[in-house]
């Protein structure tokens, strides 16, 4: 099996702070990231798909089939947004790295191609000093 | 324990399977197709996996796994075009996983009686993407 992964950017700016908690306890959890107006982040996103490789192309995935579909139902929405405003699942959900992997997850496999390899893992990295990985289910 | 290597190559390369029209050349590979090639600093990352030897603190000599990656893959890969001078790029089309795949190819035998097991070929094509390839056993 051949594991294909690649990357993408977005920028995108967030808040961290959650209905159920008072402004000290949010401020103490998330420190920073509660700031009222929100920061952002250049994201950088990794998206692995697994399987052999078809002898016909020499290719696992076709590439410009996935950035068009990573394009459509993540990048269009997300890079240059507001995220806990102007993406309609971060109005109900907190808006941190795991999160946005589930929310990316969730999009990506709605609209995976039923003929293509599996959709295998999914990378996010908020900043240098902090990435997260999700083995997709 | 996994001990990785990295080493760089930079190559040419056309992706267009010789069956198929221009057409559909392009759109299967993109700009990857255009007939008179373009090229990448490739990085190539080895990783072994073993335990390091209780008298050398090893896993296996660095210095000789830097010749083996010389050896097998950037002198007769390095500033080449793959189509044309790297068999069997003559016949199979140069994508990024079937390179990683040669390349494992003439890895493998290397580590054949090692205690050291060549564990994954990672091959960045550009920063952009890679590949990652475990050989056929899986």
């Amino acid at each position: 099996m051949t594991r294909v992964t690649r990357r993408y950017r977005f920028a995108a700016s967030h808040r961290l702070d959650s209905a159920q908690f008072s402004a000290e306890e949010n401020r103490a959890l998330y420190g920073k990231c509660n700031n009222p107006y929100g920061h952002g982040h250049d994201y950088v996103l990794e998206v692995s798909v697994l399987g052999p490789i078809d002898a016909r192309f020499g290719q696992v995935v076709n590439i410009a089939a996935l950035d068009r579909l990573v394009n459509e139902q993540i990048l269009r929405d997300f890079d240059h947004r507001y995220l806990n405003v102007d993406v309609r699942e971060f109005q109900e959900l907190i808006p941190t790295s795991e999160n946005i992997l589930r929310v990316i997850e969730d999009r990506l496999r709605e609209n995976w191609p039923r003929e293509w390899p599996r959709l295998e893992a999914i990378g996010l990295r908020e900043t240098a000093r902090n990435s997260f990985e999700l083995k997709a289910s | 324990m996994r001990l990785t290597r990295r080493a760089e190559f930079s190559a040419s390369h056309v992706c267009a399977h010789p069956s198929l029209a221009p057409e559909q050349n392009r759109e299967l590979y993109g700009a990857a197709a255009n007939p008179n090639g373009h090229g990448h600093n490739y990085v190539l990352e080895v990783t072994l996996d073993g335990e390091p030897d209780p008298v050398t603190g090893m896993i296996f000599d660095l210095q000789r796994l830097k010749e083996i990656i010389n050896a097998a893959i950037i002198e007769p890969m390095d500033h080449r075009f793959l189509n044309y001078e790297v068999p069997p790029f003559d016949k199979v089309v140069p994508t990024a996983e079937n390179v990683a795949a040669e390349i494992w190819r003439r890895l493998a035998p290397s580590f054949e009686g090692s205690p050291a097991r060549l564990q994954n070929v990672r091959l960045y094509e550009t920063e952009d993407l890679y590949v990652d390839y475990t050989g056929e056993h899986q």
